[in-house]
């Protein structure tokens, strides 16, 4: 099981140049829209064309161009799920099963019904593609995907049509779905929840570049730079001066903290997660940043904080330093009122480059 | 009552379905050419696109005597093409019923060509594409996929197509001429009775090609109007 793609394609001002290599089983690319995360997986499945490159499913080539090998898409036996399902409109579901298949007439129609049901959309088939729910919709293509047994099954931001509260019970149940699909998925998104869920491996893009790439939890544990860390979901950020190996200044928040691992000398920028804070009241703490706050936000289940750091005046406009909380420290806030202070865990912070 | 038997009895019958026969052969050949080259037109460059597009349409924006001028120039048996079909294939166009269905099917041709791009145009391109993921042949993906799509919009260009070839004048005249029995149609016949002071039998032939033209819009609406049932009215 090994995807390797190296795809170079430009159009315009845009340039995509990446590198993609994974034995793992459930890949996630994690980009923000119109970083080229669709084309990439376009040109997987040969719907367009790099300008040169190469891709290879388990050793076998799908596309290279020094050696002029670029096979259709007919003959790639890639599973492509669009973000619209792109579901043939006029044809029943039965039909919208039926027609990758090449096989007699009997077997397919019984790998078709043995997928429809295994899908849970049995008493569905002769319905049309608009009669049917957005959940229904996406289990009828990737019935259809699954059907015709893809080397490889590429989804293009699979939940994104579907309404709020669908999202999270579709994700599950397509994981489950997926679960004993013998190939490797590859998951196009910009939720970072749902590829959080998804993946073994991800591959963050940007601006046509791979950013950075590793293993899930080294992605939302250590993003390398701040754009990474925005798209793990990191809110707050502040420019760094690194005084020595264990020690960083942070000027806008007015905390120098002394760290116990060693501080790479070109950091620049740190990030921390907005429900990381503890809040302090009254007497000054070590690496307490000073703040008020300047706007709130209640959500049902969460408070959203934002706080001005003291160094911030008019002249000089520092980013609002956004503090979430829920449950008990909801709680204890309401109680208390607004802390003087927010202190920083020093192992929690993400050290960044720009 | 017993004048209209007669005059249904008595009446010649011909142009009907001289006018019937075309407009089917006609239909029919203008339906696979408008699709194919829509189809093709699509796929080009801009530039291209226009030029090309421009052609294809000239002949519905043309007086249908221009065209018919042309067609005499191709087609004559004294000119190269003219020649080659009558030497060689045996094939005569001007003055015969083939005629009829060559100058037809050029004026009504656009109409067919510009229904079907446009509904080709509205398909979602994702479709396609998934059909060719799911290895679905061209032709496959065309037959069973876009034109069921796009069907509507290519049924009212069918129709449309027909209902203008069956009452084509201008170019039919020009080219095929009106020998009654053989290339004598509906509209020409009308001509030729109201000339000769036959206002009977021409305002039946006017109520006949009404009646005919009116089925054909009315067929549209109900076609191309199930599909927009959410349209809001304003």
């Amino acid at each position: 099981m090994r995807l390797s793609a190296e795809i170079f394609r430009k159009i315009g001002n845009f340039c995509l140049d990446i590198k993609i290599e994974s034995n793992a089983k459930r890949i996630g690319i994690l980009g923000a829209s119109g970083s080229g995360k669709s084309m990439t997986l376009r040109s997987i499945a040969g719907i367009e064309t790099p300008n040169r490159g190469h891709i290879e499913i388990d050793g076998d080539v799908l596309y290279n161009s020094s050696k002029r090998i670029d096979l259709k898409p007919q003959k790639r036996n890639v599973g492509y799920m669009f973000q619209n399902y792109a579901l043939f409109p006029t044809m029943t579901v039965l039909q919208n099963v039926l027609c990758g298949l090449k096989g007699t007439k009997e077997e397919n129609l019984e790998k078709a019904m043995a997928m429809i049901s295994r899908m849970g959309i049995n008493g569905l088939e002769n319905r049309l593609p608009g009669e049917l729910s957005g959940g229904q919709q996406q289990r009828v293509a990737l019935a259809r995907i699954m059907v015709y047994n893809p080397r490889v099954i590429l989804l293009d931001e699979p939940f994104s049509a579907l309404d709020i509260y669908l999202r999270d019970k579709m994700q599950r149940e397509m994981y489950e779905l997926l679960a004993d699909y013998k190939g490797q998925t590859l998951m196009v998104s910009h939720s970072r929840d749902e590829l959080y869920r998804f993946s073994e491996e991800i591959f963050v893009v940007g601006d046509g570049k791979i950013m950075q790439s590793g293993s899930t939890d080294s992605i939302f544990n250590s993003p390398i730079s701040v754009a990474i860390a925005k798209l793990t979901g990191c809110k707050n950020f502040a420019k760094i001066q690194v005084v020595n190996s264990h020690k960083i200044n942070i000027p806008d928040w007015g905390v120098t903290l002394d760290l116990t691992r060693e501080v790479p000398q070109d950091t620049t920028w740190i990030g921390y997660r907005a429900h990381l804070f503890e809040p302090v009241w009254g007497e000054k703490d070590s690496n307490c940043i000073k703040v008020r706050l300047v706007a709130k936000d209640e959500l049902p289940f969460e408070t959203n904080l934002y706080f001005a750091p003291e160094i911030s005046s008019k002249e000089n406009k520092i980013e609002d330093i956004c503090w979430f909380i829920q449950g008990e420290m909801r709680k204890i806030v309401e109680q208390k009122g607004m802390p003087d202070y927010l202190k920083i865990s020093e192992e929690k912070i993400l050290l960044l480059k720009e | 009552m017993e004048s209209i038997t007669e005059f249904l009895q008595g009446l010649d019958w011909s142009p009907l379905y001289i006018s019937l026969k075309t407009g089917i052969a006609a239909t029919i050949l203008s339906f696979f050419l408008g699709l194919y080259a829509a189809r093709k037109v699509i796929k080009m460059s801009t530039k291209a696109k226009s030029i090309v597009d421009g052609i294809l349409t000239l002949p519905m924006v043309l007086p249908p005597t221009v065209a018919g001028f042309f067609l005499l120039l191709i087609f004559s048996r004294r000119r190269p093409i003219g020649i080659f079909l009558n030497d060689a294939l045996n094939i005569q166009v001007v003055q015969t019923w083939l005629g009829c269905v060559v100058a037809a099917t050029v004026i009504a041709f656009p109409l067919m060509y510009r229904n079907a791009r446009a509904a080709f145009e509205q398909i979602d391109a994702n479709l396609v594409h998934a059909g060719r993921t799911l290895g679905m042949s061209e032709f496959a993906i065309f037959w069973k996929i876009v034109v069921p799509t796009a069907g509507p919009g290519i049924a009212s260009g069918t129709i449309l197509t027909f209902a203008r070839a069956m009452g084509e004048y201008g170019a039919t005249s020009m080219l095929a001429g009106n020998i009654p029995g053989k290339t004598g149609t509906v509209s020409q016949s009308i001509a030729m009775v109201t000339e000769s002071g036959d206002y009977v039998t021409a305002g039946f032939w006017v109520a006949v090609v009404l009646v005919l033209a009116f089925l054909a819009v009315f067929a549209i609406n109900m076609i191309t109007g199930k599909h927009i049932k959410n349209v809001k009215s304003w």
